[in-house]
């Protein structure tokens, strides 16, 4: 189970709206390499893990990607709230505003909302782990896109922290598979 | 500007503090999860602690609750803006 701490995992403080940003960023949050499918991934695939180390990384990684998609909405909040909605449009949120508003929807950049088609979760440890690892990096790549199309130093802030841990929970998982690996190789599982 | 939603700035950077205190321990708790041998990260996560709980009591006590778990006094704090994700105008 699990307890909310009433604050962000990093701070975010955006002054300037920017919709079209948040159009993109918007995939971080609701895409196939988002939070939220990272987060449904791990905690998924705990289930299935064989060894204590493998169970708890799923578990707090799950969990610490949860605090991300909260930080992937606050940017895009941000980002949006208080546009009028025909400034909306020109920018290209006409079919966004419709729908939801200055609301947060997970949908990836193009408009497509989440699916959980973009993971796996095999029941077979080292087959999940490995997806685990790709993941990690298609995230940071997004995030290495997102840093590109941005300047606004507000935002490029916290992406930088959100595609830095994408290289700590990489690392993570490697050792992770490394163990189980190991164990499975003398059949030490439990 | 000033509204319900906004923190003042003692405030948030006692809570800037605290954020960084738990990340610390978040990152340090990855790493035991797969070294869960290691004695000086377990030291320093038991020193990170101890700092994180005491600076936790006391910005609960000065700004209201941060967890729902807390004692509540005269009125249900929990509510009270900002949330994490209101702007936060200084």
């Amino acid at each position: 189970m699990w307890y909310y701490d009433k604050k962000l995992q990093y701070p975010i403080k955006i002054t300037n709206s920017n919709p079209k940003l948040a159009k993109y960023i918007i995939t971080q949050y609701g895409g196939p390499d988002g939070e939220i499918g990272a987060s449904l991934r791990y905690l998924s695939q705990r289930f299935a893990m064989p060894t204590p180390e493998a169970k708890a990384i799923l578990n707090d990684i799950g969990t610490e990607e949860l605090a991300h998609m909260e930080m992937v909405g606050t940017i895009v909040r941000q980002l949006i709230q208080d546009v009028p909605p025909r400034k909306l449009e020109e920018l290209g949120l006409g079919s966004y505003y419709t729908e939801h508003g200055c609301g947060v929807y997970p949908e990836n950049a193009s408009g497509v909302p989440f699916s959980a088609s973009a993971f796996q979760s095999k029941g077979d440890p080292i087959a999940d782990l490995y997806e685990d690892l790709a993941a990690e990096q298609k995230a940071k790549a997004t995030y290495d896109y997102l840093l590109q199309l941005c300047d606004d130093p507000d935002v490029i802030d916290p992406l930088r922290f959100l595609r830095e841990r994408e290289v700590v929970h990489f690392n993570r998982f490697s050792e992770a598979l490394q163990i189980v690996k190991d164990r499975m190789g003398t059949k030490k599982l439990y | 500007m000033n509204n319900a939603n906004s923190m003042h700035e003692d405030q948030e950077s006692m809570l800037k503090e605290l954020m960084m205190l738990d990340f610390k321990l978040l990152d340090l708790q990855l790493y035991l999860d797969t070294h869960p041998d290691d004695m000086n990260s377990i030291s320093a996560y038991n020193n990170l602690l101890v700092k994180a709980e005491a600076l936790r009591k006391a910005y609960q006590e000065k700004y209201g609750p941060l967890t729902v778990n807390y004692p509540v006094s005269d009125t249900w704090k929990w509510i009270n803006n900002p949330w994490p994700w209101n702007k936060m105008e200084v």
